[in-house]
């Protein structure tokens, strides 16, 4: 097991944001954590992180106790985070970026920076301009990427789709699977729940700080409460579908009937 | 972005102007930067002559005010950019560092009699100290809440001296002794002090000339160090953190350490003008470490370009010279200072002569100025995330 994730309790000042949590990724898999707005994802994925503080609990990453290391020593350690809302440098070039994402090597980078360039011919295009003037898309692409140059054998990402086209959307998916192949495990955080079910190999269905489903993936694309409660499951959300012809919309709800 | 008019049209002829200095810099080959800083060096041992001042300063010895408070304002200002425009923390209180600065050279000169030299040396280590100290449980705050407490730092500094007997409580502390002197230099032959009538490392209370040749000096150092420290592993750490710093944590930047050494930093360069300065000034006293001092020296960065060197010089420059230049206005220099001031925000909000990574980070809106512009993440907004479940 590559992630262990145990009981881990979370506070905002007295206020208790997770509630004994666990989650498990094993290596090669891309695992995702949905549920609605303020279900205690993106702070599920901060903790592990190290961006915000255990109460209690604890977090084992490839065999080593990591509760209370701090957030730079996790990267080396093997995390890698593209975080929520992006987060890249506005002021730095696009390559900057990439290179502020390898901050924790030493060496040379440049094949790695051609295998970034090579996921996301775009940033090439962009190599010279600033992260900040990017359009939304290509800073998650750039976010992945400069991620990605630390090496991590667990890529965090929170968010991926956040307020992009739904085109954009399936594209960046697409790397994700990509990287995947090429032997980096995932732990995804999304809103899009069916988008995230779709590409992963299982799922954690999070509610109010807590764990209330876990399975593979597909088994809860399946499942009627979830499809319910996070995928829009009824005749409105077809409706919906059709009108806006969104790509793989034959899939998902409708299939189990 | 807004209508084109004659201002706008002015505003972004600065700019390219700007950049384009900026590029011919990048493409200068080595040994031409050489000769410019030399010369610039030349100039500002220079800049005291006589035959300025009548242009430069009509109504204050303008040998005087070159030492305070034009070059002091330009040392702190640049020790001050390496907290505020480097790593984006907002500090309200760098006076503080400069009055422990002050106050280390007074007392240790007056009570152990020591060299000012070896007084230097353990200023800064005092000031880097005293960083530490304030930087350790505060800079786990962000935003306006760094701001608030780096406040209440330095008037504590300054409220503390006064109503310390030990330390001369509010009448402050006299007979500070100056640094050694040599008198009659003389280099190859030549006899300064009769060939250019001024006797260069001669420390009186008459000619403020060789005071100002140590603050030159001290630049230098400063500048070169911090210039290393900007383009080093440092600097890059520190322009990550004030861009965002939860990503920089996340590529493994060890940001509270950085943010430590920042301020660190930015005490030592206060706390050596502040010994420089007391060394000078014979006597000092708490009230010459007001709040306005921190303000105006904020105000010179952040109207000079924030982050980048020469504009942080040139706001310092300009904050403490033109009050000076136009005393002669008598209470209407300040309103006309103010003026300018806000002319300036309007106009070149982003600073005189702004880094184009600083320029970026402002057009982008939001995280942009690190801790100046940032949305802060305070305890408020992090019960609201949760609240909304």
């Amino acid at each position: 097991m590559l992630l262990e994730v145990k009981d881990i309790h979370v506070h905002y000042g007295k206020i208790e944001a997770l509630k004994g949590i666990s989650v498990e990724v094993n290596e090669g898999e891309i695992v995702t954590l949905i549920g609605a707005n303020g279900a205690g994802k993106t702070t599920t994925l901060k903790t592990i992180s190290g961006l915000r503080p255990l109460s209690s609990g604890n977090i084992t990453f490839d065999g080593n106790d990591i509760s209370k290391m701090p957030g730079h020593q996790r990267v080396v350690a093997g995390l890698g985070q593209a975080p929520e809302g992006r987060g890249v440098f506005p002021g730095m070039t696009v390559q900057d970026n990439l290179l502020m994402g390898a901050y924790t090597r030493s060496g040379d980078f440049s094949a790695d920076l051609e295998e970034v360039y090579e996921l996301f011919p775009r940033l090439k295009e962009r190599r010279t301009q600033m992260g900040g003037t990017m359009s939304g898309g290509e800073q998650q692409m750039l976010a992945i990427g400069r991620a990605l140059m630390a090496k991590p054998k667990l890529l965090l990402l929170d968010e991926p789709s956040m307020g992009l086209a739904p085109l954009i959307v399936q594209q960046i998916f697409s790397i994700i699977e990509e990287i995947n192949r090429r032997g980096t495990t995932v732990l995804l955080v999304e809103q899009n729940a069916q988008q995230a079910l779709k590409l992963a190999h299982r799922a954690y269905v999070l509610e109010t700080g807590k764990v209330v489903k876990s399975a593979p993936a597909d088994e809860l694309l399946n499942d009627p409460a979830v499809q319910a409660a996070y995928l829009g499951g009824g005749v409105a959300h077809d409706l919906v579908e059709e009108a806006a012809g969104a790509p793989g919309s034959a899939s998902a709800p409708e299939e189990p009937a | 972005m807004n209508q084109k008019n004659p201002l706008a049209g002015f505003r972004d002829g600065l700019g390219r102007f700007g950049d384009a200095v900026h590029d011919r810099w990048l493409s200068t080959p080595g040994w031409q930067r050489w000769v410019l800083y030399v010369l610039l060096i030349v100039g500002a041992l220079l800049l005291p002559s006589e035959s300025l001042a009548p242009i430069m300063s009509p109504y204050t010895d303008w040998a005087t005010i070159l030492f305070f408070p034009i070059g002091t304002y330009v040392v702190l200002a640049i020790g001050l950019n390496v907290v505020v425009g480097q790593a984006g923390l907002l500090d309200l209180g760098f006076v503080a560092f400069y009055a422990v600065g002050g106050y280390a050279m007074a007392l240790i000169g007056t009570r152990l009699g020591w060299n000012f030299w070896l007084i230097l040396v353990v200023g800064i280590g005092i000031c880097a100290l005293s960083g530490l100290t304030l930087g350790a449980p505060t800079l786990r705050l962000r935003g306006d809440y760094l701001a608030i407490v780096t406040l209440g730092f330095g008037e504590i500094i300054r409220i503390t001296a006064r109503n310390t007997d030990e330390i001369g409580g509010p009448n402050g502390i006299r007979g500070i002794p100056h640094p050694p002197s040599i008198e009659d230099f003389s280099l190859f032959g030549v006899n300064f002090s009769e060939v250019f009538g001024v006797d260069p490392f001669k420390y009186g209370n008459l000619n403020t000339h060789p005071y100002y040749y140590l603050l030159v000096a001290l630049a230098v150092i400063v500048i070169i160090l911090v210039k290393r420290w900007e383009k080093s592993r440092v600097g890059r750490a520190w322009a990550a953190i004030r861009e965002d710093e939860d990503a920089a944590e996340v590529m493994g930047v060890p940001t509270f350490r950085f943010k430590l050494l920042a301020f660190a930093i930015g005490a030592s360069i206060g706390g050596a003008m502040g010994v420089l300065w007391a060394a000078k000034s014979i006597s000092i006293n708490p009230n010459d470490f007001q709040f306005l001092l921190s303000a105006t020296i904020l105000a010179a960065v952040v109207m000079g370009g924030s982050g980048n060197l020469p504009g942080v010089m040139l706001g310092a420059f300009l904050v403490a010279w033109l009050p000076e230049r136009f005393r002669g206005l008598q209470e209407y220099r300040m309103l006309i200072f103010g003026a300018v001031l806000v002319a300036l925000m309007i106009f070149r909000p982003e600073g005189l002569l702004p880094s184009r990574q600083r320029k970026a980070e402002l057009q982008e809106g939001t995280g942009g100025m690190g801790t100046l512009g940032a949305e802060v993440p305070g305890p408020d907004s992090q019960v609201e995330e949760v609240a909304s479940k």
